[in-house]
């Protein structure tokens, strides 16, 4: 047992780690913004998917992989304003607007790549983000591999966390944003207007989950296939709740869930334990129910999350 | 200034209930008619190809019904849980958790065969209830949010069920991750007067009034109600918020099951990973439809079928890709979800005082 635990726990171990978890941070980050200016994003799911689609489909025609980044972030800026559009200006059920915003997103993404696509034997495929060693950095022991020669879309990844995280405690905006959430009345009493924050929140929300929708097509793999979110973004949703809506600790919540991903995939190419695969792509999902479980009780949602804001009513 | 305003109304008008779903869905299509313009195809061809075409033969018509029926029982399943605010997006893995249930019980040599449809069908309600309770009992017990659940265990399932295809379960004489077929005598039989028609279709058309007693006529139905408009009023009216969730919960995921079992016993006769193209999600659309009214969710779980069985002949036809039915279910979806305001609210127009303008 000791020896399969060293076995499995290398520095590649942890590299990958990295890389699964980057299109979670950036989907747990757009969630968590969105939640707390009061507004659950259900649309998680296809925005990552559609996303995906767009930024493949840039990256593949440009022959630029920022192009890409930037296609999907804006695609999911749109679909975030969407979101706004239906559950601030309209004031609609927040969980089915996302449902229904996943579902037009998914529709869109297979929609759109068939158009463009049509039905190839072979998928068409881009040369993926290569890992951009930090100078200096990249030689250090273990430390070096396994944080400093990622994808840059990883270091951007936690670079939009430090920023969220400073954003939210320490600026005026991040105020706003959070008493927009906790308490939208007070909030437009003290002259800030709600909707437009929430608006900027599902904007950011949107091109966030974008990103991380972009990362899985154009760095992780190099080309889009129907399946390529398969419940990620949901399970960034349970890590927002997880993390108690506070960037860091969804980000640990993240980094945790991509560490049972890359057990899970290293204990299925080691052989050593004869179980089905599919039982091992199951177990994240698994043991994420399970954390929500032990979290939940004490979990205290933003106040005003789920709830509509209307001026004019009391 | 110009400005339009949204009022309170005190009452809905009953010709909304049936105009509302209309309005969506005409607007719907219109939003839609772009893409079909897009993909070079003549709007109304297309339409026509998608929505005609379900209904033009008798076979064709038959083919509908048959497709109608898991949608009318997971439309059912989701009206049923949203009416108690329970938010069950789980019918998809409670329909497969449904087809396993009835597919075992389908290959078993020693049920006497007169018993053996009504164990499949019992059996595939249990199964889906027990798979709907699990996130009922999570909410309940520990306050775990049953959106997220609910769509984290459609993928667990799915995966244990691709798992027992591959493994224990797989049929020896198929090249594909499929379960043993269910024995010939547990097929369910075909109704009388009709080609196609099995015992599966009968089971959803009587579901659609059962459930409309229950909600409307039983004490439970007066709970469920309850618990979703008002759960602390409920409460104080001495109805337990979580005996009743999770009451809705199995009988959510027994309707579901059933759709399952009937995919099973009725047309599949098997277990495979692609059973549903979706039901489960298309329920959620069938159910806002229908305003979560199990009388509506008959001609929605229709409208749907036919969609779903028309969009494979018009791509043929005019190469619009298939994949526009399911733009069309989310569009739909949000059209009609837009369409309640004015169940809620009348538009009035009106200049704008200096009190409203700042109101983004």
């Amino acid at each position: 047992m000791h020896d399969l635990l060293a076995q499995l726990l290398q520095v590649g171990f942890f590299a990958a780690l990295i890389r699964i978890a980057t299109p979670l941070i950036f989907a747990t980050l757009g969630e968590l913004l969105a939640e707390r200016s009061g507004v659950l994003n259900l649309g998680v799911e296809g925005i990552m998917l559609f996303s995906a689609m767009t930024g493949f489909t840039a990256s593949y025609y440009s022959g630029s992989l920022w192009t890409g980044v930037a296609a999907a972030a804006a695609t999911g800026a749109v679909m975030g304003l969407l979101m706004g559009l239906l559950t601030v200006t309209l004031g609609l059920s927040q969980h089915v607007s996302g449902l229904g915003v996943t579902m037009l997103c998914s529709g869109f993404a297979f929609f759109f790549y068939r158009l463009i696509f049509g039905e190839p034997s072979q998928p068409p495929s881009i040369q993926p983000f290569r890992a951009l060693p930090i100078p200096g950095l990249s030689d250090l022991p273990f430390i070096g591999p396994v944080l400093f020669n990622q994808f840059a879309l990883s270091y951007l990844a936690f670079a939009a966390v430090l920023l969220a995280a400073l954003a939210l405690a320490h600026t005026p905006w991040g105020l706003s944003l959070r008493t927009v959430g906790e308490n939208p009345r007070a909030a437009d009493a003290a002259g800030v207007n709600v909707a437009r924050i929430r608006y900027q929140a599902l904007l950011l929300s949107g091109a966030l989950m974008g990103i991380g929708g972009a990362y899985l097509s154009i760095a992780q793999y190099n080309a889009f296939t129907f399946g390529v979110i398969s419940g990620r973004g949901w399970v960034a949703i349970a890590l927002v709740v997880f993390g108690q809506w506070q960037p860091w600790r969804s980000t640990l919540g993240a980094l945790l869930f991509a560490f049972i991903d890359a057990l899970q995939l290293r204990l299925q190419a080691s052989g050593l334990i004869h179980v089905p695969y599919q039982i091992f792509l199951m177990l994240p999902f698994v043991l994420t129910i399970v954390a929500m479980a032990l979290v939940s009780r004490n979990a205290r949602a933003p106040a005003a999350l789920l709830i509509p804001f209307r001026r004019e009513e009391r | 200034m110009i400005h339009l305003r949204l009022e309170r109304r005190s009452a809905t008008p009953a010709w909304l209930n049936l105009a509302l779903p209309l309005l969506a869905l005409a607007a719907a299509l219109i939003l839609c008619s772009g893409l079909v313009a897009l993909a070079g195809a003549d709007v109304l061809d297309a339409y026509a190809q998608l929505f005609l075409t379900p209904f033009s033969t008798g076979f064709d018509l038959e083919q509908t019904a048959i497709k109608a029926a898991p949608l009318v029982l997971t439309g059912l399943a989701v009206a049923i849980a949203f009416r108690a605010r329970f938010w069950n997006i789980g019918g998809e893995g409670q329909l497969y958790a449904g087809a396993v249930g009835a597919a075992f019980l389908g290959t078993q040599l020693w049920l006497p065969i007169g018993l053996i449809w009504p164990a499949m069908i019992l059996a595939g309600a249990l199964a889906g209830a027990a798979w709907a309770l699990l996130p009922a009992y999570l909410r309940t017990r520990f306050k775990v949010d049953d959106v997220v659940t609910t769509l984290l265990l459609n993928f667990i399932l799915l995966y244990g069920i691709s798992a027992l295809l591959d493994g224990p379960w797989k049929n020896p004489r198929s090249a594909y991750p499929t379960s043993p077929p269910i024995r010939p005598e547990a097929q369910f039989p075909i109704l009388p007067g009709t080609e196609q028609l099995h015992l599966g279709v009968l089971v959803a058309l009587l579901a659609v009034p059962i459930l409309w007693f229950i909600l409307n006529r039983t004490t439970f139905g007066f709970a469920v109600k309850a618990v979703g408009e008002n759960a602390r009023a409920a409460a104080y009216a001495g109805i337990s918020t979580a005996r009743t969730i999770l009451a809705t919960a199995a009988l959510s995921g027994a309707l579901a099951g059933l759709a399952g079992a009937g995919e099973v016993g009725g047309v599949h006769y098997q277990v495979m990973a692609d059973l549903s193209p979706g039901y489960g999600y298309t329920g959620i659309v069938i159910a806002m439809l229908a305003r979560l009214n199990p009388l509506g969710v008959l001609p929605a779980a229709i409208f749907y079928a036919a969609m779903i069985t028309g969009a494979e002949g018009m791509s043929r036809a005019t190469g619009v890709p298939v994949f526009l039915a399911d733009v069309i279910q989310g569009v739909s979806l949000l059209t009609m979800l837009t369409a309640l305001l004015f169940t809620q609210y009348r538009l009035r127009i009106a200049g704008s005082h200096p009190g409203t303008a700042r109101h983004a």
